[in-house]
């Protein structure tokens, strides 16, 4: 069983490679752009849609997304060789599910209005696609510190997304970053008007839509075989 | 009739892409084809039909605060409501596992045209999302909870179909080259909700 799992990247064994390696340094580093879990991999969408109303909501999601993703891989990782193939998926929902409690009481404790406004959202990380994906494909299949270091960049790369999105909902919608005012009051009185549409939920959708055109202009390589 | 409302509220109103973006991830992936958008869609509705309501008696019965008073009065101040996440998502996983054995055994053919999507269907976020809001909205009975869980598949099922439909269509319009594939997608989606948005204002 556990050969079938293992494959390629463990045949290097025996040489030992520093902790940053340069294949390393691209785990982190993929994500953000060439492999970013959002705009292409397509994963992860849907709270990332829902929470950023506002930038303080969707820098709390992005930590605990980074966290759960980081860690939960870690621990599939260590423990992948004696899981049984066909009850995975519950084996890594529960190794999650672990995981989003801790991050859950540790918001609730520490930042409880943030956790409020979060809602279910924060639960939704359990079947956020970025760590099921991650977890299916790499974690099941490399070493422990690879998968930690590619769930630190997939989840960066979520969150690099949430927070930009956030910003332009945030700044357009009510004026304000991180809750303080941007936009000055003389120019409400000048005739200025937030833009209601840009706070509705589809309007989220959109503004992911123009990143994905403004990234996959300039990065050619991605854009889509006719 | 309040579960007509209800049933109504869950499918337009509130729907679960449409308001809540819950199951994005698979909704955006198997819609190219309107036929797989159907099997996908039909077995969502299913495995929501189940699972909530399981999920509705284990918090009734387990997780609640105060909820194990039927075992014993010396449980009554246990509330072990932190542990809903895991709960309700080992509940599914195995839902769905269960689900995909049966049909296995009784139904080849359907079996054969949904394969790949059942196993998704664990982590498509719309039916724990069912889940935690049958939770956070505290529906009163079973019927209730049922329907509503009936209603958000049904709701996710239109979904699926009418973006299927419009992106068998669009797959032949002339699009600029970085848009074209995801980006449309999610800008027609946006469009799709922004639509839906004028169910809001009705009052059931």
């Amino acid at each position: 069983m556990s050969n079938e799992i293992s494959t390629a990247p463990e045949k290097e064994k025996g040489k030992k490679e520093p902790l940053f390696s340069p294949k390393n340094k691209r785990l982190l580093y993929d994500p953000l752009n060439d492999s970013n879990p959002i705009t292409v991999q397509v994963l992860g969408i849907c709270s990332a849609l829902a929470v950023t109303v506002k930038m303080q909501p969707s820098i709390v999601m992005a930590l605990a997304v980074v966290v759960v993703t980081a860690f939960s891989s870690l621990i599939i990782s260590i423990i992948r060789n004696i899981i049984p193939n066909r009850i995975r998926i519950i084996v890594q929902l529960t190794v999650v599910a672990a995981m989003v409690i801790l991050v859950d009481q540790f918001l609730k404790a520490f930042v409880y209005d943030v956790s409020k406004q979060l809602s279910v959202f924060v639960g939704l990380i359990i079947t956020n696609c970025i760590v099921m994906g991650r977890l299916e494909a790499f974690a099941m299949a490399n070493k422990p510190w690879p998968s930690f270091i590619d769930g630190i960049g997939n989840g960066i790369g979520y969150g690099v997304i949430l927070v930009i999105v956030s910003m332009i909902r945030e700044l357009f919608g009510s004026g304000e970053l991180m809750g303080f005012r941007i936009i000055p009051e003389s120019a409400y009185e000048m005739g200025y008007f937030n833009n209601g549409l840009v706070i509705m939920p589809p309007m989220a959708m959109i503004v992911v839509g123009i990143i994905i055109w403004i990234q996959r202009s300039r990065n050619k390589k991605l854009i889509e075989a006719k | 009739m309040e579960h007509v409302n209800l049933f109504i509220k869950a499918v337009f109103i509130e729907n679960m892409i449409f308001a809540y973006f819950l199951g994005m991830c698979s909704y955006l992936a198997i819609s190219k084809t309107v036929k797989s958008a159907v099997g996908l869609g039909m077995a969502v509705i299913f495995v929501l039909s189940v699972a909530v309501p399981i999920c509705y008696l284990l918090e009734k019965y387990i997780l609640k605060a105060g909820a194990l008073t039927w075992l014993s009065t010396d449980f009554g101040s246990i509330d072990l409501s932190f542990l809903s996440f895991i709960m309700f998502i080992a509940t599914i996983a195995s839902i769905v596992q269960l689900v995909e054995m049966v049909v296995e055994k009784f139904a080849p053919a359907l079996y054969a045209s949904l394969g790949i999507f059942l196993p998704l269907i664990a982590v498509n976020c719309s039916i724990l999302g069912g889940a935690l809001f049958m939770q956070e909205r505290e529906y009163a009975t079973l019927g209730e909870a049922t329907v509503f869980a009936f209603g958000s598949g049904v709701g996710w099922f239109l979904a699926i179909v009418a973006l299927s439909a419009i992106r068998e269509k669009v797959r032949y319009s002339n699009i600029p080259d970085p848009l074209r594939g995801l980006g449309i997608t999610f800008i027609i989606t946006g469009l799709m909700a922004i639509a839906f948005m004028s169910f809001m204002g009705i009052k059931l």
